[in-house]
Formats: structure tokens, sequence, C-alpha cells
């Protein structure tokens, strides 16, 4: 992993104000920081540094005596290879179907908690919990629970739902192996639409009620006030959900390796799951490690702006 | 004034929440069926009820991953906490100069995908002879909750009103009584949150789990996995496991419900 923005700098100090801001003084603030910035570095940072050295490495630890440097042939390989291609493919497609269907039924979600109805604390709770059940206990229950084709809770329902209207039996559908994406995306989708809801939530809360107040006695309809009042206060906070949500489900290992396998094929092999994949299957490290750095790479297109949205807020905040 | 929901709407709202709980509920009901009960098409919700999967769970030994699931997420939420308060004293309430840039250094670190750290992280791990080793996590949780921690702080400590610290120290007092006296009563909440955030996401973790323990230091979500796999399918009792594991974090989340967000947002959003 590695640094987005400049490390703080240790050269030369601003010109000096006050005589108790010297070079003494300058270090007792520093020392609390001290051990928690360290720790960071060590922890976080060289293991990057070693990612991009063994990069430049055919290595395959099933051939032990074969490692030697190969300059950037592994990025060659990264770019051209058919299955990573396609991991990069489905990495998008599952980040974007998951992140884009979130907010928007976060948004929904938002909207009704936002307003005061029968048990709205009550609802505001069960609605988070699919966010807090442990993402790989919510992945085997929807593979084995509700995807289960002879007695998973979707077939199941169906099953009752054809015998009620007087029908033998309903449709045996084996979700996983039929839609293998959407089952994937679905699952995902219930655990990060609380998320949504919640920072959409927050956004809505934070709204100045006498603009919305003066909007309706301006004699705005419901539809007007949410698009020329609501939609552009809430921009920022949907900007950071969708960030903050890509820059988690980009990353998304528990739900393919538990759901899919990343299969049938590589249909739902993800980078994360494909890295893995090399690793600890094909045991190509030199490849690892070259996809390692292309997705931190992309990670870093989202980062800067994923900063660039914080820092806004960051800004406002520190000035108020 | 907040307006209220019409019946219509109030209805779909309630339609909506069931419908997002409805996989919940049918885990925990599960997990209180007999195995011939849970595997029925179509389903029978009213079967009755037992505790004979949850009795069978620690019988079956998963207790031992319970520890190290307690064990690695309780410590490195302290030690973050230990790293953590100190670095966002420094970057709020006596702030080192560049402080906005320090800050923005830990969030940079949390944007990097922990895949692409797992390879060279395994290869030092192993060569130092700490696979399969509860520290190992410790270790890279901490480091993987930090940055929160750091933010989460941050936002907390720029509370504590800056005119009563002036004060306090016109005043003469210590460090350690505006610590105690000042300080302390504004981050307190804080604290609580944060580490309750670190703590579930230290619980949850999976990836680097699966793939740096093997049989001694396995945690939670590597015994649920692991099950499926050595036991075959045993639908009433893997509900009861995921029910298990998902406790503390549901019981933690839904203390921490306001700082929630909070924490999620590192401290961005309110």
């Amino acid at each position: 992993m590695t640094t987005l923005t400049a490390p703080p700098k240790t050269a030369p100090p601003p010109a000096r104000t006050r005589k108790s801001s010297g070079t003494a003084a300058r270090w007792k603030r520093r020392i609390p920081l001290l051990p928690a910035l360290v720790f960071t570095i060590v922890v976080t940072q060289l293991p990057f540094v070693a990612t991009l050295v063994i990069s430049t490495f055919q290595w395959n630890i099933l051939k032990p005596g074969d490692r030697h440097f190969v300059g950037l042939s592994n990025f060659t390989f990264v770019f051209t290879d058919e299955r990573l291609r396609t991991a990069v493919l489905n990495t998008v497609v599952l980040t974007a179907s998951v992140v884009i269907i979130s907010v928007i039924l976060g948004l929904g979600l938002a909207m009704l908690l936002d307003r005061r109805f029968v048990g709205r604390g009550l609802a505001r709770t069960l609605l988070i919990a699919p966010f807090l059940v442990m993402p790989v206990a919510a992945a085997l229950l929807w593979k084995h629970a509700i995807y289960n084709p002879d007695y998973g809770l979707l077939n199941g329902t169906l099953n009752a739902v054809y015998r009620l209207f007087g029908a033998e039996n309903g449709p045996t559908v084996d979700w996983i192996s039929s839609f293998p994406m959407p089952a994937v995306v679905v699952s995902l989708v219930w655990q990060w639409t609380p998320f949504m809801m919640l920072i959409l939530l927050a956004g809505l809360q934070a709204q100045p009620g006498d603009v919305l107040e003066a909007a309706r006695m301006d004699g705005a309809t419901a539809l007007q006030t949410f698009r020329h009042i609501t939609l552009p206060h809430l921009r920022q906070y949907i900007e950071l959900g969708v960030l903050l949500g890509t820059i988690y489900v980009v990353q998304t290992f528990d739900a393919v390796y538990t759901i899919t396998q990343g299969g049938p094929g590589s249909q739902t092999t993800n980078l994360p799951y494909e890295i893995y994949l090399t690793m600890f299957r094909k045991y190509e490290y030199g490849e690892a490690a070259a996809a390692g750095v292309v997705v931190v790479l992309g990670a870093f297109v989202i980062a800067t702006f994923a900063l660039r949205t914080i820092a806004s807020l960051f800004r406002e905040e520190v000035a108020r | 004034m907040t307006a209220r929901l019409t019946p219509f709407w109030t209805f779909v709202a309630w339609l909506a929440t069931l419908a997002f709980f409805a996989p919940v509920a049918w885990m925990v009901l599960t997990s209180f069926h007999q195995e011939a009960d849970a595997a029925t098409n179509p389903p029978t919700p009213f079967a009755p009820l037992t505790f004979d999967q949850y009795k069978l769970l620690f019988s079956r030994d998963i207790t031992p991953f319970l520890l190290n699931s307690v064990m690695a997420s309780v410590i490195s939420t302290l030690l973050v906490l230990a790293l953590a308060v100190p670095a966002a004293y420094a970057l709020s309430i006596k702030p080192v100069e560049k402080w906005t840039d320090v800050m923005f250094f830990f969030l940079s670190t949390k944007f990097l995908p922990a895949i692409a750290a797992l390879l060279p992280v395994y290869l030092i791990v192993k060569d130092a002879g700490m696979l399969d080793n509860v520290w190992t996590l410790i270790v890279l949780y901490t480091a993987m909750n930090l940055p929160i921690a750091v933010w989460m702080m941050r936002s907390f400590l720029a509370e504590v009103p800056k005119e009563i610290l002036e004060a306090a120290e016109v005043d003469g007092a210590g460090l350690l009584t505006v610590l105690w006296r000042v300080v302390a009563p504004v981050a307190m909440p804080g604290l609580a949150a944060t580490s309750l955030i670190c703590f579930i996401f230290s619980w949850n973790e999976f990836m680097f789990a699966v793939n740096l323990t093997a049989t001694q230091a396995s945690t939670a979500p590597v015994f649920l996995v692991g099950f499926i796999t050595n036991e075959g399918l045993f639908l009433a009792r893997l509900c009861a496991a995921a029910t298990l594991v998902s406790l503390p974090v549901l019981i933690a989340g839904f203390a921490a419900q306001d700082k929630l967000v909070r924490g999620l947002s590192l401290g961005a959003v309110k």
C-alpha cells in the first residue's frame, strides 16, 4: 500500500512567528503522533514496496530454481491475459451494479426514514441489521438458505405460492448457476444498502429546515423541492457514499469466495479473487504482484476522487 | 419540524424494512429448527423450536475459533486506541504543523486494496514463522483500523472547546488535569464509538484470516467456511453458526447506531 498524498515534510520549517515554536517545541508536539505514523508506514507501505519488487520477477514456487528478474514482462502478461481482462470487466460490472443499486435503494429508504412514522426507530434498527451480519455469514446464508435450488427460501416460497394456486409444483431454478453475477450482486446490495441509507439519512437530516419551509411557502411541489433543494444538498453525501462504497466493494472477496468461487468458469471472478487464485492456486507470485500493482493503480484513481470529496467536507468542518 | 408519512407510505416503509430484514429473521428462525425442518420445500417456518443446533456447535469446537476472534479483535482494538488517541491529540488539540497532510496520509492507506498487500504480507509472515498465529492478525487488523480510528478520534477531539482548554492552561492546570477534566468528558463517547467500529471490522475480517491461518489461529469466519466443507451441509447448524458469529457485531452495531455513520464515513458525516 502506498501514499496518495504527499507525506509531511520534515524539511525547512516555515518562518518562526513565536520563539516558543522552536525545534524542541515542535518535536514535543510531534511525539504523540510518531508511534501511529511509524506503525502505519511500516505495516502498510513496506509490503507495497515488496509488491513492486516482486512484480518484476519471474517467480513460481513450483519451479524453485527459476526465480529471476524479468522487468515489465509480468505487466505485459497482466494486460494481455484473457482471464485478467475478464476479471477487470467483472470487477467493474460487480462494483458498478452494487454501488448504483444500493445508492438508489438507500436514497429511497433514507427519504422514508427522514419522515416520522409509527415505529421509525425500530425500522431503522432492523434496516441496518444486514450491514452488521458478518459478510461471510451473509454470503453463506444467501448461498445455502436462500438460493439453494432444492430447499432455499426463494424456490421454497415460489413453490408454496404455486401450490396455493393449485399447481403441482413450483419451478426449480438453480439461481446461482443460472444467474451467477446477479446472485452475487443481490447479496452485496442487501449488505450495502443500509450503509448508503445511513449516510444519506445523515445528509437529509443536516438539511436546513428553513429552506424547505420557505420552498413550501412559495408553493413548490414535493417533486420541485426534491429536485432543486434536496438533491443538490445531498450531492456531496451521494458522492461520499458512492466513493466509499466503491472502495469497499471493489475489494469484495468474501462473497465471491463463498457464493460462486468465481464461477461458473470465470463468470464472477473479480480482481481480488483472481489475484488470490494466481497466488494460491497457480503459485505465480510475479504475476500476482503485477496484478496487485494494477489494482492499486485503479484504486488510486478512485481514491483521488474520494479524497477530494472528503477533503471538501473536511474543510467545511474545520472552517466551522 | 419533520413531516409525517401518510399511511400509504408508512406501509411502504415497513414493507421495505421487513423485506430487508427477512433474510436475517430467516437465519435466526432456521437456527432454532431441527435439520429435518430446516431443509424443507416449501419452507416450514412454524416447525417446533429447539436449542439443539447451538448445543451441537459448542460440542463441535466452535469455542477456540471464537476465542481467537475475541483475542484478535479485542487486542487489536486496544492497540489501535493506544496509537490513535495520542495521534488524534497531536492532530487536533495541539496540532503539529501540516496536520491535514498527516490526516490524508493516514486516510490514503485505507484506500488501497488489501489484496495487493496479501502476497508480500504472506511471504514476510511465512519467513518470520508467524503463519497461523493470532498476533499476525492482530498487527494487520491494527494497521487496517488505525486510519479510521485516527479520523474518528480527531473529529471527536476537535469538539473539545478551545476556550476552556486555554482557560485551564492560563489557570496553570497541569497536562493530566486538562486531559482528565476537559478532554476526557468530551472524548469518552467518541472513544466508545471508535472501539466499537474497530471491533466490528476486525471481527468480520476474512481475507487475511483465511489465507494466513491454518488450524491454531483461525477465527470465526474461517470456522464458518471450513465447517461447510468439512461436514457437508447442515442448514440449521449453519444458520446457528452464522447467527452466533454475527451476534457480537449486531449488538455492537445497534449500541453504536448513532455513531455508526460517523465511523463508516471516517468522521466526515456526523
